[in-house]
């Protein structure tokens, strides 16, 4: 164990992103996974979201920039605009100008106080270093700040409010309800909007591209969908389906439906026809056969849930009554699910919910 | 001498019996340095743990196989010391952050992230980065998940992260979108069989096929158990008879036994007996939501379908409350009570019917 931890620090505590910028490149790159060799290195290879790359363009302009709340589902973008913009305004000195604190670091009361305050009370002038010229602040990344209890967001509002003169605050969150409001308030706040397909779609191709292989515009068009806006879920289901699929020995030279239904983790429709077939016929034993043998396959239970709901909206032979019972159990099962609930039960409950909503004539 | 378990557990990807096609992928993956974090998910029993093993194999050769176990001391905020085990080769490191209860996050925070930034120390390895494995995250709190996401992005280069849980939807969506999953279904009845009889080919035993089906079908189609039910079955009684008593882990038989008191009285004080039973069952290591799930299974064989979309109601419910607290027993034995009630009334409606007539 010892000897395992003791390898070879990574030049302290320099995140893997910034290094490949550095002057001192290993002789060779490391392999590392396409999310990260395509995230943007500048603001311009960000795409969708103009407006807030509109505000940070204008920010390398005029050297001033305001605190920053950037908020959105994930894999829209947020922590890689800001890592961008602090690269070009920065440059290699992006280390002594920005400080990055994420879930994974301890944030509590006392770190704000006196690390953050620290780094914010640091001199920052409009030289660099090397002579170059560069904006006069720090800038503070706080990422994932909705994991932050509101007593730590509490002694960092006293900080924002004081150290206004030499740092900039970024704010970064899933929902924008997590953050108290007199930090809200001191933020120009924008939302990152879930990309669209056709963007996705661009992007994927770009990548795909890059590393010269095809892919079916069926599959393509698959992938976008089963995302839901989340690029780093795309670019995963598109490597995954490539490395694991396109191989050198292999199938097929192209990407297929297929293989992304394989990878992406959806259930085969057929499940779905099967569960809505066994309800309405009424019978809780074979309800309980279905559910044994489908918790056998694994398949991911919120994802079988999603896919249903739309498949019950659609389903013009259920009247509306039934929809509302059986879409109004499937809201409380998901719910129970994420928040603790086993597969098997949560299922069983929803089906016979289902059986007596069908029950009911109309 | 070793269980059977472990000595016939397949060491490489291409000798796996079943998902075979997945292991061709799984192998195809390897070549690339460029992978992305895995999850593993499936039933308990269905071969996780033995794909990932194989997958380290392929990735560092048998240099993978030499492991260490070891215990990690870190201290808690609160300065508290707190054990962790683990167990590592030269390339990886497998743990269960869940272990540390209430003090998870800070096995993320410290240990993982401390580990992810050190570079490898073999540099004759072919592998730029190390794997740590981390087993369990569905049982993580949702602040130790949360302290994972960025840890996952900004050490890629020298770690990979293999995930390893039995049902993704405790799993926050951050992480799930950093992770390719892998699904791994449970095999099935003729699969299991398949392999009782290679290992009784190999142990040079006549293993009657009705015994083989029979113990495939009271394993729940859990590998691991139909190969110890197996070695137990061998243990009792050898040479074996197409109808011998398959024998089954002690606490499903227990959990039986448990059921049927329940069934035989719905009383107050049968109820502090089933109590003792439980805490029984809990202090022997067995996770609550199996036992819950199982009592459950076990329960509704014995009613009608009128009883039983009630008692499914109620399930889901306490489970749901049970998984989403920390006091197992309060909520195993809210629903207990609540089964009993509903029987007793069910019963009585019953004999009520009978005096009509
Ligand atoms: N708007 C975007 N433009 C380009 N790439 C993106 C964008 N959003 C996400 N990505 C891709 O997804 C990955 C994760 O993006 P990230 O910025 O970390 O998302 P998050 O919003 O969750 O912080 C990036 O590495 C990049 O490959
Ligand atoms: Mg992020």
């Amino acid at each position: 164990m010892q000897a395992f931890l003791q390898g070879h620090k990574l030049s302290a505590q320099k995140p893997a992103s910034f290094n490949s910028q550095r002057k001192e490149k290993k002789s060779r790159e490391k392999p590392i996974p396409w999310v990260e060799k395509y995230r943007p290195k500048k603001v311009d290879d960000v795409v969708e979201q103009n407006e807030v790359c509109a505000v940070l363009r204008e920010s390398m302009q005029t050297s001033d920039l305001p605190n920053l709340l950037l908020y959105g589902p994930p894999g829209t973008g947020k922590t890689s605009t800001i890592l961008a913009a602090a690269r070009q305004l920065f440059g290699e000195f992006i280390k002594e100008r920005v400080l990055e604190l994420n879930a994974s670091d301890d944030r509590g009361i006392s770190v704000i106080r006196t690390k953050v305050k620290n780094f914010a009370q640091l001199k920052a002038s409009n030289i660099r270093p090397d002579g170059k010229p560069c904006p006069p602040f720090k800038i503070i990344i706080l990422d994932e700040a909705d994991a932050m209890t509101n007593a730590a967001q509490a002694a960092l509002r006293r900080t924002m409010e004081k150290e206004t003169r030499t740092t900039r605050f970024c704010l970064i969150c899933n929902y924008v309800s997590k953050i108290i409001e007199p930090i809200t308030s001191r933020c120009t706040k924008f939302r990152f909007i879930p990309l669209h397909e056709e963007k996705i779609i661009e992007r994927l191709k770009f990548i795909a591209e890059q590393e010269k292989f095809n892919i079916e515009d069926e599959a393509l068009k698959s992938i976008v969908e089963t995302s839901n806006g989340d690029l780093r879920k795309a670019i995963t289901t598109l490597q995954s389906c490539y490395r694991l699929k396109c191989g050198s020995d292999i199938k097929h030279s192209q990407v297929t439906l297929l293989d992304v239904f394989e990878m992406s983790g959806i259930v085969p429709d057929s499940y779905l026809e099967e569960f809505i077939k066994v309800v309405k016929s009424k019978e809780l034993q074979a309800l309980e056969n279905f559910i044994d043998a489908f918790t056998y396959e694994a398949y991911s239970l919120s994802q079988f849930f999603d896919q249903l709901s739309i498949k019950i909206i659609m389903d013009e032979t259920i009247t509306n009554n039934q929809k509302a019972i059986i879409l109004d159990k499937l809201g409380e099962s998901s719910f129970r699910l994420s928040t603790g609930g086993s597969e098997y039960l949560q299922l069983i409950d929803f089906g016979t919910i289902c059986i007596i909503a069908f029950s009911k004539q109309n | 001498m070793s269980l059977w378990v472990d000595k016939y557990r397949p060491r490489e990807l291409s000798k796996l019996d079943y998902h075979k096609e997945q292991a061709a992928d799984l192998k195809r993956l390897c070549e690339q340095q460029d992978f992305p974090h895995l999850m593993f998910f499936g039933p308990s029993g269905s071969g996780k743990k033995t794909r990932i093993q194989c997958m380290l194999r392929e990735l560092y050769g048998t240099s993978a196989e030499r492991l260490r176990n070891e215990t990690m001391t870190f201290t808690t905020p609160s300065n508290k010391k707190v054990d962790i085990m683990t167990v590592s080769s030269n390339y990886h490191i497998e743990l269960n952050p869940s272990d540390a209860g209430i003090y998870d996050r800070v096995i993320i925070t410290d240990i993982i992230k401390q580990i992810a930034q050190t570079a490898n120390i073999d540099s004759g390895s072919e592998r730029d980065f190390k794997v740590i494995v981390l087993t369990e995250i569905d049982d993580l709190t949702k602040d130790a998940q949360h302290a994972l996401r960025r840890t996952m992005e900004k050490y890629v280069a020298t770690c990979r992260i293999i995930l390893c849980v039995n049902s993704t939807s405790r799993v926050i969506p951050a992480i799930k979108s950093r992770c390719l999953g892998i699904r791994v279904s449970a095999p099935s009845i003729e699969e299991i069989v398949a392999i009782l009889h290679k290992i009784c080919r190999k142990e040079n035993l006549t293993l009657p096929n009705e015994l083989a089906l029979n113990i495939a079908k009271t394993s729940d189609r859990n590998l691991r158990r139909a190969i110890l039910m197996l070695e137990a079955a061998k243990v009792q009684k050898y040479p074996f008879t197409s109808n011998q008593q398959v024998p089954d882990v002690d606490w499903k038989i227990f959990l039986h036994e448990t059921a049927n008191v329940i069934m035989r009285e719905q009383t107050p004080a049968n109820l502090e007996k089933i109590r003792d039973r439980l805490y029984e069952l809990l202090s022997h290591g067995i996770p609550s939501d199996i036992i819950f799930r199982e009592l459950v299974k076990i329960l509704t064989t014995k009613c009608d379908s009128e009883v039983k979309s009630q008692i499914y109601g109620y399930a889901s419910l306490y489970e749901h409350r049970m998984l989403s607290g920390n006091k197992p027993i309060y909520h195993l034995e809210a629903f207990v009570a609540q089964f009993m009630s509903i029987y007793k009334k069910y019963l009585n409606d019953i004999t009520m019917d009978f005096d009509d007539d």
